[in-house]
Order: C-alpha cells, then structure tokens, then sequence
C-alpha cells in the first residue's frame, strides 16, 4: 500500500467515520437522557434514505402512513391517560401525532415536491416525528423499567421496524443521486463533493449539537436530566418532554444520516441495522455516555472498516465488530461495576 | 395565624402494606417558618417527598386555596412550590451558574427570561457562590452544595420552599450561615416548611414547629412553647436542651 492509496482509504474512512459519529452521538444522546440503547436507530437511517428515493420516484412513501399510524395510536394512548386521571401536555401530543406527520401528508400529497432540497425537507418531517412516536407508545409507559427491559423493547422494535421496512419499500435497494456531482483533485487526492456534503453536513449538525446542549437552556435542561432525573423534575422539567426531544433528534439524526449515506451506497430496508450497530460500537467506545469519546470511536471504526477492506475485505465486519471485545475489556477493568440505581 | 399558604389535610403515604405517614395535618402560612421535627424514621422526609409529588399520597393538598392532589412534580413547581432534597439532587457535571439557570428553567418556560436577574439575587443571598459560579457543582463543598441547592431552588420564586435537613453533614459555622439565609428569606416573605434533625437550631429560627412520631404528628405549637416542653426537652434537645441554646 502506498502512500496515496493509504490517504484514499483514510478519505474513505473518514466520510463513513462522520456518519458513525452522527449516530453514536444521537445513540448516546437517547441513553443518557431515557436509558433506552436504541437499537431502531439503524431502521430510521434506511427510512430516511428510503423514503427520499420513494419521494424521487414521485411515489407517496409509505413512511407517513406509518407516521399517521402511529400518531392516532399516541393520540389513543394519551386519551386513556387523561381518563385516568393523568394530566396530558396536549400541545406536545398533537404536536407529534397529528400536526407534523398531516402536514408531511398534505404535502406530499398536494404539493409534490420536486426539487432536492424541499423533497429532503419533507423527508426530515416525516421521519422526526417517528422518534417521538415510538416513544411516546414503546418507552414512556416503561420508562422505569430497567436498562435490559428497555434494551429488549429496543430489539423487538428493530425487529417490527425493519419488517415494516420490507413491507414498505420491498426487498430491492435504492440509491438516490449524489447531492452533489463535483470532483477535484487536491494534492494529487480526488475528492468528490458527495463525501464533502457529508463530513460538511455532519460536522455542522455536530457544532449544533454542541451548542444546543452548551448553550440553550432546554440544551441543558436535556443534559439535566440526563445527569439527574428527580434533580431534574425538581426543576420543573418535565421527563416526557426530554424523551420526545432525545428521541427526535435521533429520528432526525437517523434520516439525515439515511440521506447522506443514500448516494454512497445502495440502500436496501436492512441496510441501517449494520450502520446503526457501526454507530452504537462508536457510542460504547465513549461507554455510552461521553459524546467527544464517541465521535472519536466512531472515527476510528471508520478508518478502521476502511483499511480492514483494503486488507481483508471478506473480515472488514469482523474486525470492526472485534474492536468491542477489548474496549469492553479495558473498561471493566478501569471501572468499578456500579448497581444499577433507582 | 393569617390564612395558610399550604394546608396538608388527612396526609397518608405508605410503602406497601406500611404506613409511613398517617392522618397528617399541617398548615403554612407566607412568611412563616414551620419546623417538622422528630427521630429517624418518623416519616419526616416521606412528608415532604408526598408534598412534592415524588411520592403517591392520599389526603388533601392545598396551595393558595385550590387543591393540588393530583398534579405533577413539574407542574407543582410551576406554581410555586420547591423542595431542597436531602440528597441535594444537583447536577454535578455542570458549572454552579448552568445549576443555578436551570432552576429557573419553569420561569423561563412560563416566558420570563428573568434568570439573571435572578441569579444576582441569589448571589446577594450567597455571595459564596458567586465566587464559585464557574466550578462543577461536584467539586463544591458540603456547604456550597447546600447553598447551591437551596439557591437553584429559589431561582423558581417559589412560594413555599420545602427544606429537608439542610444542615445534614455541615460544619457548624455553615449551619449558621445556612439557617441565616433561610430566615432572610422569610423575611422576603417565602413560606418555609423545615425538616431538621437538629431539632435545637430548627426551633430556635421556626414560628410554629410540630413532632412527628411514628409518621403521626405528636405535638405541634409554637416554636418557642415547644422548646419549652419537657416532652420535647427530654427528647430532642438533651436535658436542659432549652437553656444551652446559643
């Protein structure tokens, strides 16, 4: 391996690192704030790719249907709640259920987006509330059951998620066209825009990251939450608001990362499982918990399933899973186990 | 006695099959300390988690004359009620100031961007935070942490602060700081509702106090009547207790 074949690959490994790293932050986000492992991350990246190729077929994707679905189920759940006795915040509810996913619905269906731009658009609108949805009607009503209940949850929706998948959009992939078409030569390396637009929309939804969370107050009111739950409700903030916002924003992260990764590589209704699982290996690199660890971690499986397909590419997925064995090992070393609290 | 902020009527918490907290009635009114005080066990920090809501109760609540049974921690907090938790419960990884902004977090949902404003007041209440206000709240001392909890607290303008042992595990001389600031804000007219162990110092700032046995109330009265009570002498504050008082 030369020098340039060395910097081709690391190019390659940083564009697919990028993506991991979106998805190890949004899975790392979900977990500190609600203590779900969010296996289904990995569905909502094919959604969000698939969904967009649906969109350029000029078909009405199946997703919001889903989204509708699930939003009169919420609606149903919440109705139940307040006959109990609960007090509902109805803004947030038909926030989700009703005025997103009916607003993708009208749009998709009177207006037809042609242009790029506003058929990506319309995809992040239907797959965010997705997020919130599958909380409101998988998570919440076990929020304090324990991480392996949540986990279990988590597995059986991928399972629902990526049959769904299947369902929807059939067992042939798609690929959608790059967002864009430019290509140069850099120092003697090519570069193509398409891998810019990702390590470019990555990083800034990154820099948003870190100022929502460093800098606004319901950043922090997240974070709160994430650090100490009754602290947090001793605030005022409340836990369900934390668990729509996390979940949205990994539905969002999802599918931008479905969008991005679309002109790349074909994408078929199962092709999100083995991205989001390359992301959670990222997360567990940052134990789940430190997002800078995370983007590192997800650096590094990046570079690292790059070069492992120049060497071997049949075992690319072996060695990148293996990177968990000894970094979990490292870590049951340097912790103490703590008693799962509450 | 003017009409009470918040009324507890007929409070009952259990855990299971036992009862914590039976039949309790008690009463605060705006600008008064009330002082909850008893043994270990008696059902005292069980009293104020149920009036905060971390806590399923029966009985009656009542804030400001509407009934506030059924609603939510948050909501409890939005309309004026604030709990100090023994544990503390601060956000340990965030700067003293990011604590202290979240604590407005209600106000600033309501739309009152305030906090700042705010802040200035609880750092005249405390000036020692606001030499601290960069630091994680983890690296505080015991009695900054107090401070800090009881400020982020205040930061909602509650109407009525709950305190649960807040001289637990503080130097003496911070106690005094500590209960000093309570009475500041008693004077600013907070309702205070005071869980002590230290039934001596509880007694010496409260209006009115009350005994808890047993998650039932004993005896209640006037602060000053109860520190003269033998039963209360005998038990709480040592032989002579009432005398020794400095």
């Amino acid at each position: 391996m030369d020098a340039q074949i060395a910097l081709l690959l690391a190019q390659d490994g940083i564009v697919n690192g990028a993506i991991y790293a979106l998805l190890a932050l949004s899975l790392v986000l979900v977990f500190s704030v609600t203590r779900v492992i969010f296996v289904p991350q990995g569905e909502l990246v094919a959604f969000g790719a698939l969904t967009l190729a649906a969109l350029q077929l000029g078909k009405f994707p199946p997703t919001i249907w889903l989204a509708l679905a699930m939003g009169v189920l919420a609606i149903g759940v919440d109705l139940r709640r307040a006959l109990n006795g609960d007090q509902i915040s109805w803004r947030n509810t038909l926030l989700w259920s009703t005025l997103l996913p009916i607003s993708a619905c009208a749009w998709a269906t009177f207006a037809r987006p042609t242009s790029l731009p506003a058929q990506v658009a319309l995809t992040l609108l239907i797959c965010t509330p997705l997020g919130p949805l599958l909380w409101r009607l998988a998570f919440r009503p076990i929020a304090d059951a324990s991480v392996l209940v949540l986990l279990i949850v988590s597995v059986a929706l991928h399972g629902v998620l990526m049959g769904l998948g299947l369902w929807f959009f059939g067992a042939e992939g798609s690929r959608t066209p790059a967002f864009s078409d430019a290509r140069f030569t850099f120092a003697d390396l090519p570069f193509n825009g398409q891998s810019l637009v990702v390590v470019g929309v990555a990083s800034v939804l990154m820099l948003l990251m870190f100022f929502f969370f460093g800098r606004t107050m319901l950043g922090k009111a997240l974070r709160a939450t994430a650090m100490n739950r009754t602290g947090a409700r001793l605030m005022g903030i409340p836990t369900g608001l934390a668990g729509d916002l996390s979940f949205a924003m990994a539905a969002l992260i999802g599918a931008v990362s479905g969008l991005l990764i679309a002109p790349l590589t074909t994408v078929y209704y199962d092709t999100g499982f083995l991205i989001g699982l390359k992301g959670f290996v990222a997360a567990i690199l940052g134990a789940l918990v430190s997002y800078p660890l995370a983007v590192a971690g997800a650096l590094l499986v990046g570079l690292l399933e790059a070069y492992a397909s120049f060497w071997a590419s049949a075992f690319k997925e072996v060695i990148v899973f293996t990177l968990i064995i000894p970094v979990l090992w490292w870590r049951s070393v340097r912790t103490h186990h703590v008693e799962e609290d509450e | 006695m003017n009409k009470p902020l918040f009324e507890l009527r007929g409070l009952c918490v259990s855990y299971g099959s036992v009862r914590a907290v039976h039949a309790v009635d008690l009463q605060v009114s705006a600008g008064e300390i009330v002082t909850v005080i008893g043994p270990n066990g008696a059902g005292k920090t069980t009293l104020l988690l149920a009036a905060m809501g971390l806590l399923p109760s029966q009985g009656d609540l009542w804030l400001d004359g509407a009934q506030v049974n059924h609603t939510e921690v948050e909501e409890r907090v939005a309309l004026g009620i604030g709990l100090v938790p023994e544990k503390r419960e601060l956000f340990g990884e965030m700067r003293v100031e990011d604590n202290l902004l979240l604590g407005g977090f209600v106000r600033w949902r309501q739309g009152q961007r305030d906090q700042h404003q705010r802040m200035q007041e609880v750092f005249a209440l405390f000036p020692r935070l606001k030499e601290r206000r960069e630091q994680l709240a983890a690296t505080l001392s015991g009695g900054e942490r107090q401070m800090l909890a009881i400020g982020r607290a205040l930061m909602a303008r509650p109407r009525l602060l709950m305190l649960d042992e807040p001289s637990l595990g503080l130097a003496p001389l911070i106690v005094v700081d500590v209960l000093k600031a309570v009475t500041q804000l008693r004077e600013m007219g907070v309702a205070i509702l005071l869980i002590e162990q230290n039934a001596r110092a509880a007694l010496q700032i409260a209006d009115r106090g009350y005994v808890l046995e047993m998650g039932a109330i004993a005896l209640q009265g006037k602060a000053a009547e109860l520190s003269r009570d033998p039963r209360v002498i005998e038990t709480y504050l040592g032989l002579g207790g009432g005398t020794h008082a400095t």
